[in-house]
């Protein structure tokens, strides 16, 4: 039995090599794994199970079927408060977003990632500043001087949720320049988007997966993302430009980065054997095309961590969390 | 003429034998997801994608927008037979659909139902075919303001337009306003009303509220009239299906305006269930036979399912033109695109024609091959009511059981489906209006979400829900619609005083 799910996972992804056989663990699933998204239908996670799930499915990376289940409830709560009580049961994975930190934080659940066991980081999600390309704004400084000079308040950023990372972005960036928005929230960011486009809103912090579409189409600018280095990808897309070509914030006098976790969790009481089940799992899913061919689609900073640095990793970014959101007012009242 | 050309060259795709087949096979299976109470379309295309992705994306679309309009058609079925709608937007069509079916007349309503059905999407994809980038564009005009004011609209349609006593219908809706509350306050990002339970941070999810209000309050009715369903001797056999559309032309103004809605509710994107609600308000107001709705009348059927099926196919153009999904179902199908590598957006009708033009060729075929798929079942559906109450009431009550169940895989759900019907039946008892809380329970978080939108960007001035032409002309209809009743005395004295 083994041998013939070594077999199917060799054939598939012989570039993985000797270390994945040796790597295959003890256990695996005997029961149909639920995978959680703690968020809508046709979001940037959901779109993310999904993609997994149909990887799975097409390459038959596993025995058991995949079963995407949306618990958006609560900006997400629902869906963690869920693997949170869901003991050890192995068979029940969630991937989160940042609503792993602002939502316990935001709304006052019962929640914190420790209840949890990390499993891997798959990816971080890039945040990029949007105008509408009828604007005659070309640089950040533009942008700014002319939010500086408009009403305060009378420039709209739209974003996705209220006191999720779209928001936290939002308050970061009018410390940082000065700039006064007043911020918009919307249910999904393909919505965000569109409102840009329709010019109901004066700009947006859309994950590149959320407007590139817009973007190709010639209705949207980017002015500048929020990442440390340039991104990897080298495609043109619109203008004779890529997502190669955006400069950083940081470089364009905007000093703040902001990347968003999509990784993978499981419930509180998983044994080792099962996280290096799902490691496996999803080493073999980065190593399939339409993985790559995904993570091209929407620019992703494609770090994959794992263990005690993908957990050191978490710490940091919920301190980080907590001190954005105090500063932004965002923490939930006791009592809440 | 290029579209047509590149129509003709859809066809050809979507006529392949094997998509043919994948059509046929969509059909069935949405019309069974579309009969299960609670499992939906939404929920049904999201199970069943795994299936497609060993398929060529365009088989894989065709096959999913196939299961769409079936489950669109199966919608009809529930609500018609026993008041259970399957699907938000079906919600109307059991206000004359089921009388029928009590009064024998369930072959009729179902036929009246699956035709206006096909009528209304056949329209909408006519004018998807012909405008498609006019109709794009006339969509990004909607911001916060706009959309608020077009829920404002479906609102004061249906209040107006009521015949119940204004204070039941408005102490019915401010109900189901109460109920769209609970959860997350999604404009500050706060829990509202959930006391602390883990259950209630989803707040309640429309199908528990209808399965339960309709479905259980129905069962309970039904029983202390004496356990028996007065739907028994529907005529069963395909001559209803001709004689019914015999009878269709003459109600050929009241499709021509259901499918307009339609199609401008789907794109502007509102949705289906408004796009039913606002038709049938409007034809119960304009109709000669307005008298007679709710009591059974066939056109209080096609009215909403025209509506329906017209604003559920529109809802694909701003969802591959735009990106943005008009409705959960297109959500899915919009994830299911991206996963074959198709970015929906302006340029996907350039870059993408094969896939677009299959897609919009399957647009037809699939809904001809729905309804005839459907209406060769009608005999069948019909049939189901002629199974004693004894033995169908348990199986109904478990179906939805299981469709409370599955909305989102928890048992607390079955039990406030339970709750929901109890109240369903006290209300019904009271004479107070079902309708106007279910709209309200859809629509009521949607409609505060766009004007704390729109405030949010005028910095508090209502002036913003008159600052254009677009939304301060909806306004303005919304208002006449919700004084129609006070307008049309006022000048019905005018006339006598002048005279």
């Amino acid at each position: 039995m083994k041998h013939s799910v070594l077999h199917v996972a060799l054939a598939t992804v012989a570039l993985f090599g000797a270390g994945t056989v040796a790597a295959n663990a003890a256990w695996e699933p005997v029961r149909p794994v639920e995978f959680i998204v703690p968020a809508g239908t046709g979001g940037g996670a959901d779109q993310m199970a999904r993609t997994i799930q149909g990887i799975v499915t097409k390459h038959g990376l596993m025995k058991q079927p995949m079963v995407v289940i949306n618990k958006s409830g609560g900006a997400g709560g629902e869906g963690f408060l869920d693997v949170k009580g869901s003991g050890n049961n192995p068979h029940k994975i969630i991937i989160t977003l940042s609503n792993l930190f602002t939502t316990p934080l935001a709304t006052g659940i019962p929640f914190n990632w420790k209840d949890m066991t990390p499993v891997a980081m798959l990816a971080l999600d890039e945040f990029v500043l949007w105008v509408n390309a009828e604007k005659l704004y070309n640089t950040v400084k533009d942008f700014v001087d002319a939010v500086k000079q408009a009403p305060s308040g009378s420039m709209k950023m739209g974003g996705t949720g209220s006191k999720q990372e779209d928001q936290i972005i939002t308050v970061a960036v009018e410390k940082a320049t000065g700039a006064k928005f007043t911020y918009i929230p919307y249910k999904g960011g393909g919505e965000v988007a569109v409102q840009l486009v329709g010019n109901h809103v004066d700009s947006t912090v859309n994950n590149p997966i959320e407007a590139v579409a817009q973007w190709r189409g010639g209705k949207l600018r980017p002015l500048c993302v929020f990442d440390g280095k340039q991104m990897d990808y080298d495609e043109v897309i619109a203008d004779g430009k890529g997502w190669k070509d955006i400069p950083t914030c940081k470089s364009q006098g905007l000093d703040m980065e902001y990347l968003m976790l999509r990784g993978i969790f499981m419930g509180p009481k998983a044994t080792k054997d099962q996280v290096e089940y799902y490691i496996d799992l999803f080493k073999k899913v980065r190593a399939t095309p339409e993985w790559q061919d995904f993570m091209k689609s929407g620019a992703f900073n494609t770090t994959f961590l794992t263990g005690a640095d993908y957990a050191k990793w978490v710490e940091t970014e919920e301190k980080r969390h907590e001190t954005l959101m105090k500063e932004a007012g965002f923490l939930a009242t006791a009592g809440n | 003429m290029e579209e047509l050309v590149n129509l003709f060259h859809g066809f050809a795709v979507a006529l392949q034998p094997f998509n043919i087949m994948v059509m046929i096979l969509g059909i069935v299976l949405g019309v069974i997801i579309g009969v299960l109470p609670g499992l939906g379309g939404a929920n049904g295309v999201a199970i069943l994608l795994p299936l497609t992705f060993s398929m060529p994306p365009t088989s894989a679309i065709i096959m999913l927008s196939c299961i769409y309009w079936g489950a669109l058609f199966g919608g009809a079925i529930t609500s018609i037979l026993f008041n259970i709608p399957g699907e938000p937007w079906s919600v109307a069509t059991t206000f004359d659909g089921y009388p029928m079916a009590q009064q024998g007349k369930a072959g009729e309503a179902l036929t009246a139902a699956f035709t206006s059905s096909f009528v209304g999407a056949l329209f909408a994809v006519v004018m998807i075919t012909l405008v498609a980038p006019l109709v794009a564009s006339f969509a990004l005009r909607f911001g916060p303001a706009e959309k608020f004011a077009v829920y404002f609209l479906a609102f004061c349609s249906f209040v107006g337009l009521s015949k119940e006593p204004p204070f039941k219908t408005i102490a019915a809706m401010m109900i189901g306003f109460a109920l769209a509350a609970v959860g997350l306050d999604s404009i500050t990002g706060q829990l509202r009303l959930t006391f602390g339970s883990t259950e209630l941070l989803n707040g309640f999810d429309f199908l528990i509220a209808v399965i339960g209000l309709f479905g259980i309050g129905e069962i309970l009715l039904t029983m202390e009239e004496g356990l028996a369903f007065r739907g028994g001797k529907a005529k069963i056999d395909l001559r209803v299906v001709v004689q019914t559309w015999k009878q269709m032309p003459q109600y050929w103004i009241t499709s021509l305006r259901s499918c307009l809605i339609g199609c401008w509710m789907g794109i502007t994107p509102a949705g289906a269930t408004p796009a039913s609600f606002m038709s049938y308000g409007i034809a119960k107001r304009v109709s000669k036979h307005g008298h007679n709705f709710g009591k059974g009348e066939v056109e209080g059927v096609i009215a909403p399912e025209t509506a329906a099926h017209a604003a559920g196919t529109a809802a694909l153009l701003p969802m591959l033109s735009l990106g943005v999904p008009g409705s959960p179902t297109a959500a899915v199908l919009l994830g299911g695109l991206l996963i074959w590598g198709l970015q929906p957006g302006p340029m996907l009708f350039v870059e993408q024609k094969e896939f677009v033009w299959g897609l919009i060729a399957s647009m037809y075929l699939g809904n001809l091959v729905g309804l005839i798929v459907v209406l060769t079942c009608v005999p069948v559906f019909a049939a189901i009511l002629r199974v004693p109450f004894s033995i169908i009431a348990p199986l109904i009550l478990v179906l939805c059981a299981i469709g409370a169940y599955s909305v989102h895989s928890s048992t607390f759900d079955v039990v406030m489906m339970l709750v929901f019907g109890v109240v369903g039946y006290l209300l019904k008892k009271c004479n107070y209006p079902l309708a106007p809380l279910v709209l309200a329970i859809v629509l009521g978080d949607k409609a505060e979400e766009a004007f704390r939108q729109s405030l949010l960007g005028s910095q508090g001035s209502l002036g913003v829900f008159f600052s254009n032409t677009l939304v301060g002309t909806i306004m303005v209809l919304g208002l006449v619609a919700l004084f129609w009743s006070l307008i049309q005395q006022g000048y019905t004295r005018l006339r006598t005083a002048v005279a």
